[in-house]
């Protein structure tokens, strides 16, 4: 029996009363809704209590746990038909979706189920807080990642405007299409802007990594001079106002023939990563035994092969992640670019940016899909490599 | 000592060489435009053919001529200047001109007469706002609403007045977030006579009574910064009527089939043209050069009408404006000259606004900020 079926507390069948008002609450929630798309938002409210409320009473009063099965069907095909009814093929899916939602809160309400999973003590604002967390850290978790959802269906728009067409929502294929895809592989202009972007930002994340350790490593020691002076400026790319060092940048690099250079922006870029490699690359230090290297040196090797076999090894972690900061900052980054850069060095923010303020099309969206679909794949690459390399070592149980 | 004057001499050998020649050109050109629809005219009717018969010249586009001004400004502070050409409203070119930013040119001696032999600053005319200026196409600056909005009960607005009638029109506003335009048409829907428009809004009073008349529609105006933007919202069906430039709308309408129509009552025209940056090195101001007398020759600026609804700078290029390239279909009733549209038109007025614009420009941010 695994954990998920353990019911710790009976469930009982809760006062008529009781079910009801609550499954009506949900019910003029979600009416206030459909009520306002349909014009009035008091009607959906009223209608939907009193629909929810009517259904509660039948299921706790009539159908009971025995139809439990059958009432949820027809509670399912009833909200189905009536989405249909209301906005065909896009109406049918929403109500599909409620009546079975609705279908289950009802049961899960009237038969004190919220309890079964939790110990039979807990008083019932305990109860109440414990759900109400957790509605709230899932709103939290939608305010964040909508926008990035609303994004992905808009990228197949068959219009060249950031609009939910009708053909769109009523699931027509017509509405859709790969032309923005197709744009963006067949434009020039984007190609360029990811070439750019490809190269820069790898680059740039070399040099950050390669400088951000040693310095780190540097400064980690006792005897160095000033150490606390020479980590704040290292650090100051990320705490001075990125407009402001750019403007900084343009005309420094203007005077020494470094403005609108591939060179200029790696170097630029370079700068802005490297607190992120110091700062993480300082963290692993903290619990690096130095007693290691000593004993590397008693063994007679070099301070160059103990940082390599010994050092290295060890604080690789906070490298790797460094490193994965910095490169995320060259590849988002847009303002210094904009300053550093010129029209050869469009870099793939730029390309956004630019083309968000002259022609907002879905090209953007489009590029945005793919930018996400990369990052979660490489994130996801990242943490089953993190995973695994910690089961060999043998640090997590599962 | 020696030395220096050797090179001295070998320098303005050099240049008076590179004069006199003028065969020394630079293989590349970063031109600056607007992006979108326009600069895809300006692509279609004279950068490609131009690219065709010079094989060896690329050109890098810069989507920057909103913050032209300003980075001219830095460019020539930092002593880099990293365009050729750039594409800027009327205004601007007043402005950078002023400021010494962009190159004087004598525009009989680098531009092409007409085919009929009339001299370029005859056949431009009054297009020629400013020594730096050399003027492509005139466009406007106006209205268009939704065909399909059922709250108006078939009624479409047929003139200016339409903006500020919220109980006939109801619905969002899409204007744009500068006064410029806006205070004329406030005035005018709220009795003042056209010629006396400026003379009111050269007063506290007149421009607080625009703005009185723009507080009847605040709340239910989009305030847009960038042509893009208000296409984008009419487009969605957030606002029902609003501005943008008359070729945005005319992209939205004949090529994306936007439920969209004009409203071409005040409209405001105003020029786009190229100004050359002040300081260019030689090789790559001979290459300007040679493209500009390509590039705004009487055929090149009546093919650029083919590609988008915006009517020629040269007189000479009228006649030539035929049909959409793609599309085929006649331009001219598109075209914001067109008789039919310019019943109710205006020039926007340059000089004036060079003299208010920044005191009117500061009131109006702030009464937005209210």
């Amino acid at each position: 029996m695994s954990t998920s079926d353990v019911v710790i507390t009976e469930t009982r069948t809760m006062p008529y009363g009781f079910t009801c008002g609550v499954v009506a609450a949900a019910g003029a929630f979600f009416g206030l809704f459909v009520g306002t798309a349909q014009g009035s938002g008091l009607a959906g409210i009223v209608v939907g209590a009193a629909l929810c409320a009517g259904l509660a009473f039948l299921a706790m009063a009539v159908a009971g746990v025995a139809h439990e099965r059958t009432f949820k069907w027809g509670v399912l095909a009833l909200f189905a038909v009536a989405g249909f009814w209301i906005g065909a093929l896009p109406g049918l899916v929403v109500g599909t979706l409620f009546g079975w939602f609705i279908g289950w809160f009802i049961y899960w309400v009237g038969r004190c189920r919220y309890r079964s999973k939790l110990p039979p003590y807990l008083t019932s604002g305990q109860v109440l807080w414990h759900y109400s967390f957790r509605v709230i850290c899932g709103a939290i978790f939608v305010f964040l990642i909508t926008p990035i959802l609303v994004v992905m269906p808009l990228s197949f728009n068959a219009q060249n405007f950031f609009t939910f067409t009708p053909e769109m929502l009523a699931f027509d294929p017509a509405g859709y299409s790969l032309k923005h895809y197709r744009d963006f592989f067949n434009s020039a202009d984007w190609q360029q802007a990811l070439r750019n972007s490809l190269l820069i930002a790898p680059v740039a994340t070399l040099l950050s990594v390669g400088f951000g350790t040693l310095a780190a490593i540097g400064l980690s020691q006792p005897h160095v001079p000033f150490r606390r002076a020479i980590m704040a400026i290292l650090i100051s790319p990320m705490i001075v106002p990125l407009i402001i060092s750019a403007a900084g940048m343009y005309f420094f690099y203007s005077r020494i023939g470094l403005q609108g250079t591939y060179l200029g922006v790696v170097l630029a870029h370079a700068a802005l990563g490297i607190p992120f490699v110091i700062i993480t690359v300082t963290a692993t230090l903290v619990g690096f035994d130095r007693s290691l290297t000593r004993a590397a040196a008693n063994m007679g090797a070099d301070p160059v092969t103990t940082f390599f076999r010994v050092q290295m090894p060890l604080i690789l972690p906070g490298v790797i992640s460094g490193g994965l900061f910095a490169f995320i900052t060259s590849f988002d980054e847009v303002v210094v670019v904009l300053f550093v850069g010129s029209a050869n060095q469009q870099t793939l923010p730029w390309q956004m940016f630019t083309g968000l303020r002259e022609q907002i099309s879905p090209t953007i969206l489009a590029v945005a899909t793919m930018l996400v679909a990369i990052s979660i794949c490489l994130l996801t690459t990242l943490e089953v490599l993190r995973r695994r390399a910690e089961k060999l070592r043998g640090l997590s149980p599962g | 000592m020696n030395i220096s004057k050797t090179l001295l001499a070998t320098t303005v050998l050099t240049v008076a060489g590179g004069g006199v020649a003028a065969q020394d050109m630079a293989d590349s050109m970063t031109l600056v435009s607007w992006g979108g629809a326009y600069q895809n005219s300006q692509v279609k009717a004279y950068v490609e053919p131009y690219l065709e018969a010079n094989s060896d010249v690329s050109v890098t586009w810069d989507e920057s001529s909103p913050e032209a001004v300003a980075k001219l400004r830095a460019m020539a502070e930092a002593n880099n200047i990293t365009w050729d050409l750039v594409d800027v409203t009327a205004a601007d070119a007043m402005r950078l001109c002023d400021e010494g930013l962009a190159m004087e040119v004598d525009h009989d001696d680098i531009l092409a007469a007409a085919p009929d032999g009339t001299e370029a600053s005859d056949d431009f005319g009054d297009m020629i706002v400013s020594d730096c200026f050399i003027p492509q196409i005139a466009y406007s600056i106006t209205n268009a609403y939704r065909t399909d909005v059922e709250e108006w009960n078939g009624a479409t607005p047929t003139d200016i007045c339409a903006l500020f009638d919220t109980e006939t029109f109801p619905g969002q506003r899409t204007l744009e977030r500068r006064p410029i335009n806006n205070m004329e048409w406030a005035l005018m829907c709220d009795g003042v006579p056209f010629e006396e428009i400026y003379e009111v809004l050269e007063t506290e009073e007149g421009q607080d009574r625009a703005l009185a008349k723009l507080d009847t529609i605040k709340d239910q105006t989009i305030w847009w910064s960038s042509a893009a933007e208000s296409i984008q919202t009419l487009a969605d069906g957030e606002a029902v009527i609003g501005s943008s430039y008359n070729g945005r709308f005319f992209s939205a309408i004949a090529e994306q089939d936007q439920p969209l129509a004009m409203l071409w009552d005040a409209q405001v025209y105003d020029i786009d043209g190229w100004v050359i940056p002040a300081g260019l090195p030689d090789d790559r101001l001979n290459r300007v050069l040679d493209f500009l007398y390509f590039a705004t020759d009487t055929q090149r600026l009546a093919d650029q009408a083919k590609y988008i609804s915006y009517g020629p700078a040269r007189q000479s290029s009228a006649p030539l404006v035929s049909t959409h390239a793609e599309l085929g279909i006649e331009m001219a009733p598109h075209m914001p000259t067109n008789p039919e549209n310019s019943q109710n038109s205006f020039v926007q007025n340059y000089e004036w606004w060079a003299d208010y614009r920044d005191d009117i420009d500061a009131k109006f941010q702030s009464w937005l900020a209210q």
